[in-house]
């Protein structure tokens, strides 16, 4: 086993090289400086840093309870709903801390967009899920959101199948439909980064395939960041992954490197299943 | 907002960010306003009773009948009443609504028989009072030819039934499926197992109910009017007129007498505090608890 | 969840071994299912008694009972008409008040509210609906009727009184007890228990839904308007038809500010009558046998009959919302 990784290391030290020019020649969309984060006095996330690069996917990995979860619902300030959580810290995003207060959160989301574990759709027409964001943010006439409605379906790939029945319910859609409806209401607002958390962990294996398929398009004009407790999704679909553990970021690399050559003990525990 | 630079991109509208931040700050204002209204109403409602009973509040009203006005009379006769009446009806309502509770949770699976009960008792938590009071003139006091303790106990009793119904369901449902079964594996018989196990593990849930019963038959005035009619006069017979507190309130409140009213406003104060401070023991023994 | 929860014990089995101890079990089956039997017995036995009560009412005015505004105990002429009338106003104008008031306080309690400010205001609701009914007449007949009186209604006057079609709303003299002293009161009196029931739909509404919301970007309001009422319709009609049943059968409160009058007319602020109202006031004047009481019962049968159709409706609407909610 151990040779096994010796030989590797060669092989990866090369690609890294790559990838870390790379890395740094795209500029970050996100970036989070030592954050802190506490539900109430339980200490949730320990000085966390960590830089998202524009239009590439960050997969975040680490067993249950990591803070991989938590980290996704501060980079949109979800946890303003819940009174008693509070984090410390900066999340740099278009020059401004986030964090700070006065930072219009109606504003914020509609630039950071987030997707569920779950499909959320909404308890209305399919037409009308996806604009109801849309008319949140713009003004737009009618022949106008017709065409964004129609795009946003048609770059999940779910035009073909609901164009007949836009003004049916959307709760009466499967669950992968559900999901790529979700997906295109978040994108039909345009916004730059894509927050998913454990998008496929409630769909059939087909419905995930075509879900990460979608990433791999849409990473070409969003930045995505994935949480996920599939490590073969991480490999597929990530251009960086950070593994997390009990609150803390334990290391952060290019997904290639993480996979072949990690630094860190806990990492290579986690990835090669020796626990979590 | 404080921070030197938006976040708003130059391809969205501020117009229509402001429009909806007003809208929002309206619509959130309204809502707090409807919930300071409900505030003050209950606020006032307090305050009015405070400010105009406890004056009346002596030793006397305790000790003495109600009287002629001018004749310094009390009210002893009718919390006399009142608790005799809200007492029979506890007893003749719980246990009623006791074991109907207990065949809906226990014996009812979800049959026919059992939904049609569910739903009926829960029509008869809704009932309008006046209406069982009259039931209770048709099928009593008409035949008998006299009102009584007893009629209006019974009337009572028929408003406090669905509550424990309610409420020993619910709480039966709560009762761990293991501790059942653990009490079966025992061999005890299954009517031993329900009152016994889980009547017990329930029993405070149980009580809560009867509790809030106690609490909603003690205020109930419309179902008393025609059923134990009142009483000016110390009586603990129940097969008699009897008086009760809420009745006496409605005649005293009508009157022009001013003692009267002041007697009126004082019951009046009981009676609230009486209810409320079951339903804040109840309420905060149970944390959040609902009928 | 709640299909495995009523079933808390495995099926009785039909042929259990008598054998010992076990020989109380039939009889306590027997026992919990005929108490359960007493409960339909006791609301079959008042449909039957209102109804028996009544029939001479009906048989002597025939269908014109229903429809005839007249209730004369001199002429021994009486009509449903108008207390009929009066309940269903009075119930409907306070509708009009307590379903955004009760919106409102549960909007606040399910999405504004500091956590700690939630639960102390949550059981001022409770408390204020727990608060007996009598008690709201009182304070109705001593702090509201006088508002109305100097205030309201010359303020209503004379806002709307020269003008064409509105007059005849706000006509009549003002006592301050009338139809719309009584729907105020009956809408504070049904206020909570709507708003607890709203309250309750509004939380159970599952939280990443909630959250996907305001991930868009919408604000709290646009979440409520959108998002939640959309998905709580059917709870938020059953709660509001709940507290309409409330209303249309509470007497007391109403009894104290109605004003005792059995007569139909345009103004809002006129004296009437409700079912229960006209019940409690004349019942004990009634001679048993007369045909006056056998009016009030058939009123009675009337009024069980509205208030049991409605709460049947709301049920209904609840037990849908929440299967709507499950799935």
């Amino acid at each position: 086993m151990s040779v096994e990784v010796q030989t590797e290391t060669v092989a990866a030290e090369q690609t890294v090289t790559v990838a870390e020019t790379e890395k740094d020649a795209r500029p970050i969309a996100l970036q989070v400086r030592d954050l802190n984060f506490y539900y109430g006095k339980s200490h949730a996330l320990h000085d966390i840093s960590l830089n998202f690069p524009e239009r590439s996917v960050t997969g975040m990995i680490g067993p249950s309870g990591c803070g991989k979860s938590t980290l996704l619902r501060v980079l949109n300030r979800m946890y303003d709903l819940y009174p008693g959580q509070k984090a410390t810290g900066e999340v740099i995003f278009d020059g401004q801390n986030i964090l700070a207060t006065g930072v219009d959160l109606n504003v914020l989301r509609s630039r950071i967009g987030m997707v569920f574990q779950k499909p959320t759709p909404f308890p209305m027409s399919i037409y009308d899920n996806i604009a109801f964001g849309i008319r949140l943010h713009e003004r737009v006439s009618r022949s106008e959101m017709d065409g964004r409605v129609e795009d946003a379906l048609r770059r999940v790939a779910l035009w073909s199948e609901v164009q007949d029945r836009l003004s049916s319910s959307a709760t009466a859609m499967s669950g992968g439909q559900q999901q790529r409806l979700c997906i295109a209401r978040t994108i039909a607002v345009r916004p730059e980064v894509i927050l998913l958390d454990e998008p496929t962990s409630a769909l059939d294996p087909v419905s995930t395939a075509r879900i990460e398929e979608l990433l791999d398009e849409l990473k070409t004009e969003f930045t995505i960041a994935i949480v996920t407790h599939n490590m073969q999704q991480a490999a597929r679909c990530a251009d960086q992954v950070a593994f997390f553990y009990m609150g803390k970021l334990i290391e952060v690399d290019s997904t290639a490197r993480m996979f072949t050559t990690p630094r860190e003990q806990q990492t290579q525990d986690y990835i090669t299943g020796r626990f979590g | 907002m404080a921070t030197s630079r938006s976040l708003l991109r130059s391809d969205r509208s501020a117009s229509l960010l402001l429009r909806r931040k007003i809208t929002d700050r309206m619509a959130t204002g309204l809502s707090w306003l409807a919930m300071l209204i409900v505030v003050c109403v209950l606020g006032s409602i307090l305050w009015t009773l405070v400010k105009n009973g406890l004056a009346g509040l002596s030793i006397n009203l305790f000790t003495h009948s109600m009287a002629a006005p001018g004749q310094n009379g009390g009210l002893a006769n009718a919390i006399m009443g009142s608790l005799l009446q809200t007492g029979l009806a506890i007893l003749l309502g719980t246990p009623a609504g006791l074991l109907t509770g207990i065949y809906l949770a226990e014996y009812g699976a979800n049959n026919v028989l059992a939904r049609t009960v569910r739903f009926v008792s829960d029509m008869l938590l809704s009932a309008p009072s006046i209406l069982i009071g009259l039931f209770i003139y048709m099928v009593l006091v008409a035949p008998l030819g006299h009102f009584s303790g007893y009629a209006g106990s019974l009337a009572l009793a028929i408003l406090a039934m669905p509550i424990v119904v309610r409420t020993t369901e619910d709480m039966l449902y709560l009762v761990p499926v293991a501790m059942r079964e653990a009490g079966i594996a025992l061999g005890a018989p299954k009517w031993r197992v329900i009152l016994f196990i889980c009547l017990r593990a329930a029993r405070g849930g149980i009580l809560t109910g009867v509790l809030l019963a106690v609490a909603r038959v003690a205020g109930e005035t419309a179902p008393l009017l025609f059923t134990s009619l009142g009483n000016s006069e110390w009586s603990v017979d129940m097969n008699r007129p009897m008086a009760s507190l809420p009745v006496a309130i409605y005649q005293y409140a009508g009157s022009a007498y001013q003692d009267w009213m002041q007697q009126a406003w004082t019951g009046a104060l009981l009676v609230t505090l009486g209810v409320l401070v079951i339903n804040i023991v109840v309420r905060v023994g149970t944390r959040g608890g609902r009928t | 969840m709640e299909i495995s929860a009523r079933q808390p014990l495995p099926a009785t089995k039909k042929n259990h071994p008598a054998g010992g101890v076990r020989t109380a079990d039939p009889f306590f089956r027997m026992l919990v299912m005929a108490t359960g039997i007493g409960v339909l017995v006791v609301l079959g036995a008042i449909i039957g008694v209102m109804a028996v009560g009544g029939w001479k009412a009906f048989a002597v005015f025939g269908p014109e009972f229903l429809i005839s505004a007249v209730w004369n105990p001199v002429t021994q002429h009486f009509g449903a008409a108008a207390p009929v009338f009066g309940t269903i106003v009075s119930s409907a104008m306070a509708l009009v008040v307590a379903v955004p008031l009760a919106f409102g306080t549960a909007f606040w309690l399910a999405a504004l509210a500091p956590p700690a400010a939630a639960a102390f205001i949550g059981m001022a609701v409770q408390l204020l609906a727990a608060v007996p009914s009598i008690i709201f007449g009182m304070w109705g007949f001593f702090v509201v009727v006088p508002l109305v009186a100097h205030y309201v209604q010359p303020t209503a006057r004379h806002l709307f009184g020269h003008v064409p079609g509105l007059s005849a709303l706000v006509a009549g003299a003002p006592f301050g007890t009338g139809l719309f002293t009584a729907s105020l009161i009956l809408a504070i009196m049904i206020t909570p228990s709507i708003t607890a029931v709203m309250r309750d739909v509004f939380v159970s509404m599952p939280t990443v839904l909630r959250e996907s919301a305001y991930g868009l970007g919408a604000t709290r309001w646009e979440v409520m308007r959108n998002v939640v009422l959309p998905w709580s319709r059917q709870g938020v009609i059953g709660a509001v038809v709940l507290g309409m049943g409330r209303a249309m059968g509470e007497t007391m409160a109403v009894t104290f500010v109605i004003g005792d009058s059995n007569h139909i007319g345009w103004s809002l602020f006129a004296p009437a009558n409700t079912i229960a109202s006209l019940i409690a006031l004349e019942f004990p004047e009634s001679a048993a046998g007369s045909l006056k009481l056998a009016s009030l019962m058939a009123l009675g049968a009337i009024l069980m009959a509205i208030s049991f159709l409605t709460l049947w409706f709301s049920r209904w609407l609840l037990a849908r919302g929440q299967k709507a909610a499950g799935d």
